[in-house]
C-alpha cells in the first residue's frame, strides 16, 4: 500500500506480537519482531527451542494470525484478512515443506503433487502435466505412481517440494526441512531447494536449527525468545 | 469446483475401499429392507385381491348361522332350500346369477386311482355367480339338473390326479356306488386367497348330489352374483329382509343366516395386508436410520484419523467449505452407493421372494425413488456433522497430530 510498486517488499513484519492462553498461562511467543524479506531472497531462521521460530514461520505461511503488529505481503495486510482470505494467498502464493513430508498416504506421488491444482480448479491434463514436470524437476522421473511407502526420506521430501513448487508459488516455506534426513540427503535437499530459488526465483524462508543447512541460505536470522537476536548476510550469495 | 470434490471423494472411497463398504452396509440393508418389505406387502395385497376377484364379483354368499366365527354352521339354523334360491330369483332384481351349493367331501376313484376331493352340488348358475370358465366339454344343462343325472365337471386337479395327460371329457369316475360321466373340464383358477387349491373340485347337478350323497332336500349355500353397476349393499338388504321373512323370524329376533359380499372381504383382507406393508416398512426404515449413525459414526473416525490430512490440504490452500463439501459429498456418495447397491439387491429379493411366496412382483417406482433419496439425505444430515468438524480445524494443530 506504501510506496511505488517496485519498491515493495514481499514481505515486511512491523511489531509482530504472539501471545498464547490467557491470565496466569499467558506466554508471549513473539514480542515485536520486524523482519523484511526481498523477492528472491534465501532466508534461515534459526534459534533455540521456544525462541519463537516456529510461531514467526507459522505467522509467515498465513497458518496463525499474530496478536499486534502488521504483516505485509506484497504490501497487503495480512493480520485483516478472514480466514478464506488466507487459505485463497496461501493457495495462490505460497510454497509449504515440512519436516514430516507430510504426503498423503496410500497416495501416488503424481496424486500428491496434483493436490494444490485441484484446488486452484486446474483442469485434468493441466494437471498431470504440472505434476510431471515439478516431479521431473525434483529428480522423480519414473517415480510418479510410487506411493510414499515405496520412497526413501529423501524421495518422499522432493514429492513434498514438487508439490510445494508445482503452482510456481512466490514463497516457499521450508520448516525444518531436513530435521528427519540424514547428512549426505540433507545436503541433496539443500542442493535442490538451493537451484529452484537460484533458477525459478521463488523465495525461500527456511527454519532450521542445523548451522549446516543454514550455510545455504543468503541471509540467516536468528531468534531468541520471541525477539530477533541478529540478522546476518552469509558472507557470499552463492 | 464441486466436481473435483466429487472426485476427491470418490478417490477417498477407492482408497478405503473396506471401510466404505462395511459404512454403506447399513444402508445397503435398510434400503433393500424398507422396498424388499413395501414391494412384497403390495404383492400381497394385489395377490389378496385377485384371488377374491378369481372367487366371483359381486359376489353375496348366503350360508345359514349367524356369522363367520363360532355360531356359523350351528344345529339351531335350518339351511336353505332350494326354493329359497327360487325365490331371490324370482323376487330381487338386479341379479346375474344365483346359485344353490351344497358340498360333500368323498373320494373319487377312476381306474386305478384315487383322490379325496370336495363334490360341489349345484345349478349352472354357479359356473357364472363363481367365475368358472370352461376348458374342454361342456356344463350340465336343465334337464340333466332336473333329472338328477350323474354327470360331472371336473378341476385341473382333479384331471391331472385321476386322468394324468389323458383327456377326461367323456370319462368316467366313480363316487361311493355310482358312476358319473365326465362332461367337461375347467379352466385352471389356481390357489385361492386361503390358500387352498380351487381346481381340487367336482361339479355336479344339485339334485344328483342330494339324491345319492347328502340324502336330503338342503341347501347349504346360496351364491348371489349381482350385476354390474347394481349396488350389492341394497341386494344385500333385499336378501336379508326376504330370508327372514322366508325363514319366519321375529322382530325382535336376530338372523340366523348371514349375508357375506366378497368385495367387503377383499376390502378388509387387503386393508389388512396394507396396515402390514406399513408396519415392516415402518421397521425397515428404522433399520435405514441406524444405518444412517453408523455413516455418522464412521464419517467422525474418519475425520480423526484424517486429521493431518485435513491440516495438509488447508495449508495448502483449501477453503473451509471445500473441506466441508468434501466430506459431505464423500458422506453423500458413500450413503447414495448404498442406496443404490440397496435397490439392486431389493429388487433381486422381492422377484426371488415373491416367486417363492407365490405372490406377483410388482415394481414399485416411488419407494425404489423414496429409499434412494432417503440414503442420500441421509448422507447429508449424518455427514454434516463430521464435516463440518473436518472444516473448523485448526490448520497448524491438524498438522502437528500423530
Amino acid at each position: 500500500m506504501t510506496g511505488s510498486a517496485g519498491a515493495i517488499p514481499l514481505i515486511r513484519l512491523q511489531g509482530i506480537s504472539k501471545t498464547y492462553g490467557q491470565g496466569q498461562a499467558e506466554f508471549q511467543a513473539l514480542r515485536g519482531v520486524d523482519l523484511t524479506v526481498n523477492s528472491g531472497e534465501f532466508v534461515a531462521i534459526m534459534g533455540p527451542s521456544g525462541s519463537g521460530k516456529s510461531t514467526v514461520m507459522n505467522i509467515l505461511g498465513c497458518l496463525d494470525v499474530p496478536s499486534g503488529g502488521a504483516y505485509l505481503f506484497l504490501g497487503e495486510h495480512v493480520e485483516q484478512l478472514t480466514r478464506p482470505q488466507r487459505a485463497l494467498l496461501r493457495r495462490h502464493y505460497l510454497g509449504f515443506v515440512f519436516q514430516g513430508f507430510n504426503l498423503l498416504a496410500r497416495t501416488s506421488a503424481q496424486e500428491n503433487v496434483e493436490l494444490p491444482l485441484l484446488y486452484r480448479g486446474e483442469s485434468g491434463t493441466a494437471r498431470h502435466a504440472a505434476a510431471r514436470a515439478a516431479l521431473a524437476q525434483v529428480g522423480l522421473e519414473g517415480r510418479e505412481s510410487h506411493t510414499p511407502a515405496e520412497l526413501s526420506g529423501g524421495q518422499q521430501q522432493r514429492v513434498a517440494i514438487a508439490r510445494a513448487i508445482v503452482t510456481r508459488p512466490s514463497v516457499l516455506l521450508a520448516d525444518e526441512p531436513t530435521g528427519n534426513l540424514d547428512s549426505t540427503t540433507s545436503h541433496e535437499i539443500m542442493d535442490l531447494i538451493t537451484q529452484l530459488n537460484r533458477e525459478l526465483g521463488i523465495t525461500v524462508l527456511m527454519v532450521t536449527h542445523e548451522p549446516d543447512m543454514a550455510t545455504y541460505a543468503h541471509r540467516v536470522v536468528h531468534f531468541k525468545d520471541g525477539l530477533v537476536e541478529s540478522d546476518s548476510r552469509n558472507g557470499e550469495a552463492a | 469446483m464441486l466436481w473435483n470434490a466429487l472426485l476427491l471423494s470418490i478417490r477417498e472411497i477407492r482408497r478405503n475401499l473396506l471401510r466404505s463398504f462395511l459404512t454403506t452396509l447399513g444402508i445397503v440393508i435398510g434400503v433393500a429392507a424398507v422396498i424388499t418389505m413395501v414391494t412384497l406387502g403390495n404383492g400381497a395385497t394385489r395377490a389378496v385381491k385377485d384371488q377374491i376377484a378369481s372367487l366371483g364379483s359381486n359376489l353375496l354368499i348366503v350360508r345359514p348361522g349367524q356369522r363367520l366365527g363360532a355360531g356359523y354352521g350351528s344345529v339351531s339354523a335350518a339351511n336353505f332350500k332350494v326354493e329359497d334360491a327360487a325365490a331371490i330369483r324370482a323376487q330381487i332384481g338386479g341379479l346375474k346369477a344365483v346359485a344353490p351349493v351344497v358340498s360333500k367331501g368323498v373320494t373319487v376313484i377312476a381306474q386305478a386311482n384315487n383322490w379325496p376331493t370336495s363334490i360341489t352340488g349345484t345349478t349352472a348358475d354357479y359356473f357364472i355367480s363363481n367365475n368358472w370358465r370352461l376348458g374342454q366339454g361342456r356344463i350340465f344343462n336343465e334337464s340333466e339338473e332336473r333329472a338328477g343325472k350323474a354327470v360331472c365337471v371336473i378341476g385341473n386337479t382333479l384331471k391331472r390326479e385321476l386322468f394324468g395327460a389323458a383327456n377326461p371329457v367323456g370319462g368316467e369316475i366313480r363316487i361311493k356306488q355310482f358312476a358319473c360321466e365326465v362332461i367337461g373340464l375347467l379352466a385352471s383358477k389356481g390357489q385361492s386367497s386361503m390358500g387352498s387349491d380351487q381346481d381340487d373340485t367336482v361339479i355336479m347337478p344339485l339334485r344328483t348330489v342330494q339324491r345319492r350323497l347328502t340324502g336330503n332336500q338342503d341347501v347349504r349355500t346360496l351364491m348371489v352374483s349381482v350385476k354390474d353397476g347394481v349396488s350389492t349393499d341394497k341386494v344385500q338388504r333385499q336378501i336379508k329382509q326376504l330370508m327372514r321373512e322366508r325363514r319366519r323370524i321375529g322382530d325382535n329376533e336376530d338372523d340366523n343366516f348371514n349375508v357375506m359380499d366378497t368385495k367387503q372381504i377383499a376390502e378388509t383382507l387387503s386393508a389388512t395386508t396394507q396396515v402390514m406393508t406399513t408396519l415392516l416398512g415402518a421397521v425397515a426404515a428404522v433399520s435405514l436410520l441406524v444405518g444412517g449413525i453408523g455413516i455418522m459414526n464412521i464419517m467422525l473416525v474418519s475425520v480423526t484419523e484424517r486429521t493431518r490430512e485435513i491440516g495438509i490440504r488447508l495449508a495448502i490452500g483449501a477453503l473451509e467449505r471445500e473441506v466441508l463439501s468434501q466430506f459431505l459429498i464423500e458422506a453423500v456418495v458413500l450413503s447414495s452407493l448404498g442406496g443404490l447397491i440397496g435397490v439392486i439387491l431389493a429388487t433381486l429379493a422381492s422377484i426371488g421372494l415373491s416367486g417363492l411366496m407365490n405372490i406377483p412382483y410388482l415394481f414399485n417406482p416411488s419407494v425404489n425413488l423414496l429409499s434412494f433419496a432417503f440414503s442420500a439425505a441421509i448422507g447429508v444430515i449424518f455427514g454434516y456433522f463430521p464435516a463440518r468438524r473436518a472444516a473448523s480445524l485448526d490448520p497448524i494443530e491438524a498438522l502437528r497430530h500423530e
